[in-house]
């Protein structure tokens, strides 16, 4: 690995280098990168590979990820109630059985990735919509960028009347309230 | 108000005219919405505008279409607002204005926060001679395009084009029948402090102007 150079030295502990967004079908529909240097240069081509690639090893580990023993049980329970009595009845099951907390929670897969000089959270949305944070090792509180994010694609991206959904992403709202938040954060 | 007749004579006879209560305010006074600030919320309301616009959007073969249905969207809105509005206003001042800058006042201030919770930006003439029937009003983030990206193939439209159809409900109402039509300016002169800053260019018609000169002399 090339070291860093000076420039990325100089305030190395706290930058986030680029942003990646997967959509449910493990199509690249946003990438960007924030910090020159941070990371290597690949191409276009080689983005979307890696997004197809991430989406599918996503899948696989997800898959691998265990249901812990007791929401493995309460999770039959609640489909056979549901699968033998009516609505009503099944509604009262559950009910029952403590309400939400007898739902399993969905299994997630690959959640980090680390390199030597890099991390790489992911964040799934209920929706299968993936975000990829490119971030130094160093850098604390990604979790809370990461929700910022989603914010703001909520904001200014799902509540665009042009924009499509599925569609790469090309919002100018979108890229300059992104810039400015990163920027806040990397300067910080 | 205090006390109903009890049985059917009694409301029958309340039935003649509207009842107002003791202190003078009717229901047209108050906000439906009863919280303290009577807010409502951006994000509900960024969404039913976005379906309205991609309504809007079917069926259209160009942008001026596109803007003209937004226009038509919002006309009827203007036209109940200027009725709401004056009513709500105190009684010696509820008369509908009668000059053009005193209508435009009315916009800027009344309206604009009735709509939007603050007043406009700004308020100009044309500073052109030959179109002194055009006026403009300024405002630097409207709150309808809050979350709004255009494309760039379609970078003329803006979709506050369904807010120039409210202020042309507004002035139809009150017999100043004019065109209004909304235009992006930010990111041209003053660089990128207001991107989404919009004029809406109030254009009346010529008799408005002629009664205006007529008003002048008298």
């Amino acid at each position: 690995m090339t070291p860093p150079p000076a420039h990325c030295i100089l305030n190395f502990n706290k930058t986030v280098f680029a942003l990646i967004i997967i959509n449910k079908a493990g199509g690249l529909i946003y990438n960007r990168t924030f910090h020159e240097g941070g990371l290597n240069k690949i191409s276009t081509n080689d983005y979307l590979v890696l997004a197809g690639t991430f989406h599918g090893v996503h899948a696989i580990t997800a898959r691998l990820n265990p249901l812990s023993p007791s929401t493995t049980t309460s999770h039959r329970t609640s489909i056979s109630s549901t699968a033998t009595a009516p609505a009503g009845g099944a509604a009262s099951a559950v009910g029952g059985g403590g309400g939400m907390l007898t739902r399993p929670e969905a299994p997630s897969g690959l959640e980090v990735l680390e390199t030597e000089n890099f991390r790489m959270q992911c964040f799934t949305t209920l929706t299968g919509v993936k975000f990829l944070l490119f971030a130094d090792t160093t850098q604390t509180n990604v979790d809370l960028a990461m929700r910022r994010v989603y914010d703001l694609y909520t904001d200014y991206v799902m509540k665009n009347p042009f924009y499509q959904l599925e569609m790469p992403v090309r919002c100018d709202m979108f890229d300059r309230k992104l810039g400015s938040y990163i920027r806040e954060i990397n300067n910080r | 108000m205090a006390h109903l007749g009890p049985g059917k004579a009694a409301s029958s006879k309340e039935q003649a005219g509207l009842r107002y209560p003791s202190n003078g305010k009717s229901i047209y006074h108050r906000p439906l919405n009863r919280t303290k600030t009577a807010e409502l919320s951006q994000s509900s309301f960024a969404y039913l505008f976005s379906e309205m616009v991609s309504y809007a959007q079917r069926r259209v073969t160009g942008i001026q279409e596109l803007e003209k249905r937004l226009n038509l969207q919002g006309h009827p809105i203007g036209l109940k607002l200027l009725d709401l509005l004056l009513t709500r206003e105190p009684p010696r001042t509820q008369t509908r204005p009668l000059t053009i800058i005193a209508l435009l006042h009315f916009i800027k201030i009344n309206l604009w926060t009735h709509l939007f919770g603050r007043q406009a930006d700004r308020l100009e003439k044309s500073s052109n001679p030959d179109t002194p029937d055009e006026y403009m009003i300024v405002d630097n983030e409207p709150v309808v395009n809050a979350y709004i990206s255009v494309p760039r193939e379609m970078s003329q439209l803006n979709c506050a084009a369904f807010v120039a159809g409210i202020i042309e409900g507004v002035c139809d109402g009150a017999m100043f029948p004019a065109r209004v039509t909304a235009h992006t300016v930010g990111g041209k002169e003053e660089g990128e402090m207001w991107p989404g800053k919009t004029v809406f260019l109030v254009k009346f018609q010529p008799e408005v102007l002629e009664r205006e000169a007529l008003i002048g002399k008298g």
